[in-house]
């Protein structure tokens, strides 16, 4: 019997993957379970076993090329077996090979794109009726439901009052013509997204759109955290633990004094995690990635600054497993590396919100009517204001504040 | 609110309707000296007498018959079929006669009239015990078509089909009877036709009712866990059908799992499905999902009987296929 191979789903948020190279040939003896193929998907690379054996007799998607999930790409069967049948339903778009856009060239459309265009757009009821109110044209639209029907979900990062259905948006139209970039005139290359970029589009596109933000700001003196670190890596030289080890610490006992924090908002009611999981943004080579610190309460400084290091190396690698990068209900993104005074991030949904980190610079100050100087960050954390208020967000960034500048309370037991 | 069983709750229902309306009598197999075969009229013999509680003979068609004839010349029978199942020997009557008396007579006679008794799948009752029988009734114009899936709304839909002029089909159930819920206290009744919303939710709606509400409210729980908000609706009610209810839930989840216990083809839920199809097709994100009985008599094996029935996990399935996800 013909085992369709299919694109498949590797993590919560890939929608589609791309095939970094076959490991085997079209023609060559298959095993179940043998790695067939590695997959870039969203956020790693992952090798892709095959789901029993055969012989490799059809390779639909090339190195290189991307399709999304459940898509056709490959067939493994009998040597003899007619496979006319398997191939049907891709027979008009398997002959489509994806052609880099070359630069100057003004045609945007990716190759998984022009296959969704060929014939008839499959799409339900409610995202055609969204999509006439909208003006959206549904071809352009890469669908995610069975068989590649488009469905409301992508719509959404189209147009925010999708998630709402009869909210219209009025001036969405206007706004995406105003977006239209004018007739090129000026010489540029179009660059393929890779699918972690695309991810991160889509991803922060939805939550500035559906997440109402809220800021605040606050300035720390790192002094005495500072003198905690150097005392640390005298103790301690092989680990090395970061400023961002102990501003996580920091922030673990604030969320266990605060839950309010630790939350999300999910339409009816929030939810409060009764753990904490903190995610740590880490810059990619061509995006970003959040490892997930898991179950921080329980863990001491050492332990949080030992595991810290370990996944943001992992990470930097694309090494990290699915489970790894998901589920944070806090995330710490620190630029405090690249000399950033102070900035604002985007809140990584459904987490109710992201604290990020300034530099640490040395300034003047003034301490019992002298002038001295001192070390101070800034950090300004985003709060979604469906779950928290002002007043919440306040209190605990000055908890996390009191924290750092009084650490010895960071390398007390956890508590 | 007291907790009762809601065996109780149906008792409760007859004595009340029987003390408030002299012209209400039951009769059928067991009612009376055995006290029902699933115990449902303990008691009712002792408070109003052998005139009232008929113990009758093995005689189905005969006694529904009986029962026609006396609500037509103005009495209020409640005919007891021990099992749905057993109402088919009594189908002429029912479908024929009762449901078809009003028309014929050009509105000369009504017939209010409730046969009641347990129907559907239980505990290995094998294949000619386990039928869902709404459906083979469900088709009929002039019958009611009840269904109740808590103490409560048993209650309340009883005293309602009493008190009804026309012929009530109103369908218990075996695993039902033992099961627990608060019940106001005094006299309330619950309309029919009207449904009920039995868990709020936004993702995605299920309709169920009787034996499978309750695995659907299951599945909701542990959908929600995976962060799937699922509504549950409850019909009650299939005959008049609260068709704005299930609409009005559909249009705001977007998606629809309708689930039975019966075998699908031409079920009720191929009803619903097609309601809501045809008046929320706009609405829509994912085709109508069904989850029934398998097209099959009910097997007596109980690993088979499982295989029959629709499961928790089938309904999770479903609604993670309308879903997507």
């Amino acid at each position: 019997m013909a085992i369709s191979v299919v694109m498949p789903r590797l993590s919560d948020t890939m929608e589609e993957g791309k095939i970094l190279r076959w490991l085997k040939q079209e023609g060559d003896r298959v095993d179940g379970g043998e790695i067939i193929a590695e997959i870039q998907t969203d956020k790693a690379d992952i090798e892709m076993e095959a789901f029993g054996s055969g012989t490799l007799r059809k390779i639909l998607v090339r190195a290189g090329q991307s399709a999304p999930v459940g898509h056709l790409i490959g067939v493994i069967a009998e040597e003899d077996e007619d496979i006319s049948t398997v191939l049907a339903p891709v027979a008009g778009v398997a002959g489509q090979t994806a052609k880099p856009a070359g630069p100057g060239a003004p045609t945007p459309a990716s190759p998984t794109l022009q296959a969704v265009t060929a014939g008839r757009v499959k799409a339900s009821p409610l995202a055609k009726r969204l999509a006439q109110a909208q003006g959206i044209d549904l071809s352009t639209v890469k669908g995610s439901g069975p068989g590649g029907r488009v469905i409301r979900r992508d719509l959404v990062a189209m147009i925010p009052s999708a998630a709402a259905v009869g909210q219209r948006a009025p001036l969405i139209t206007a706004r995406v013509a105003a977006m239209t970039p004018p007739t090129p005139s000026t010489a540029f290359e179009d660059r393929e997204l890779s699918p972690m970029r695309r991810a991160i589009a889509k991803r922060v596109a939805q939550s500035m759109a559906t997440v109402p933000h809220f800021y605040l700001t606050v300035e720390v003196a790192m002094d005495k955290a500072t003198e905690l670190r150097e005392a640390m890596q005298i103790q301690t030289p092989d680990l090395k633990v970061t400023f961002t080890d102990i501003i996580i610490r920091a922030v673990v006992i604030g969320l266990a004094r605060h839950p309010a924090m630790n939350a999300s908002f999910m339409d009816d009611r929030i939810r409060v995690y009764s753990q904490v999981n903190i995610g740590i943004a880490v810059a990619l080579e061509e995006g970003l990635i959040n490892p997930v610190l898991r179950n921080c309460g329980a863990k001491s400084l050492v332990q949080i600054a030992r595991e810290a290091k370990s996944l943001v190396e992992r990470a930097r690698a694309l090494k990290l497993r699915p489970e790894e990068y998901a589920g944070a209900t806090f995330t710490v993104s620190n630029l405090g590396m690249y000399e950033i005074e102070e900035f604002t991030a985007i809140i990584n949904p459904p987490e109710a919100a992201i604290l990020a980190i300034g530099r640490i610079q040395s300034k003047p100050v003034v301490v019992n009517g002298d002038v001295q100087i001192g070390q101070r960050m800034r950090m300004t954390l985003s709060c979604d204001h469906r779950a928290v208020d002002g007043a919440t967000g306040a209190t605990f960034l000055q908890e996390v504040k009191w924290l750092l500048e009084h650490p010895v309370h960071l390398i007390l037991q956890p508590e | 609110m007291a907790i009762i069983t809601y065996r109780e709750a149906l008792n409760q229902a007859l004595r009340e309707e029987m003390r408030r309306d002299p012209r209400v009598f039951l009769m059928g197999e067991e009612v009376g000296l055995y006290q029902g075969a699933y115990k449902v009229s303990q008691g009712l013999l002792e408070e109003f007498g052998p005139k009232r509680v008929i113990d009758t003979p093995i005689s189905e068609a005969g006694f529904t018959g009986v029962g026609i004839g006396a609500a037509m010349v103005g009495l209020r029978p409640i005919v007891e079929m021990m099992t749905f199942n057993f109402a088919l020997v009594a189908i002429d009557q029912i479908v024929n006669q009762a449901a078809k008396i009003l028309y014929m007579s050009g509105g000369q006679y009504n017939v209010p009239m409730v046969i009641r008794g347990p129907g559907g799948p239980a505990h290995q009752l094998a294949a000619q015990h386990s039928q869902s029988m709404e459906s083979y009734f469900y088709h009929v114009p002039g019958l009611k078509i009840v269904r109740p899936g808590t103490p409560k709304d048993a209650k309340g839909l009883l005293k309602s089909a009493i008190r009804d002029d026309d012929p009530v089909i109103f369908i218990e159930s075996e695993l039902l009877y033992g099961t627990k819920g608060e019940v106001p206290d005094g006299d309330y009744t619950i309309p029919l036709g009207v449904g009920d919303i039995k868990r709020e939710g936004r993702d995605v709606t299920i309709v169920a009712y009787s034996t499978m509400l309750l695995l659907a409210l299951q599945a909701a729980e542990e959908l929600e866990k995976e962060g799937i908000s699922v509504e549950v609706v409850d019909p009650r009610t299939l005959r008049p059908l609260d068709t704005e209810l299930i609409l009005e839930s559909v249009k705001k989840t977007n998606r629809a799992v309708v689930m039975e216990s019966g075998a699908g083809f031409g079920g009720i839920g191929t009803v619903i499905g097609e309601i809501i199809s045809e008046q929320a097709f706009d609405y829509l994100d994912a085709p109508v999902e069904r989850v029934t009985g398998a097209n099959a008599p009910t097997p007596y094996a109980k690993n088979l009987e499982r295989a029959k029935i629709p499961s928790k996990e089938r309904l999770i399935a479903a609604v993670k296929k309308v879903l997507a996800v």
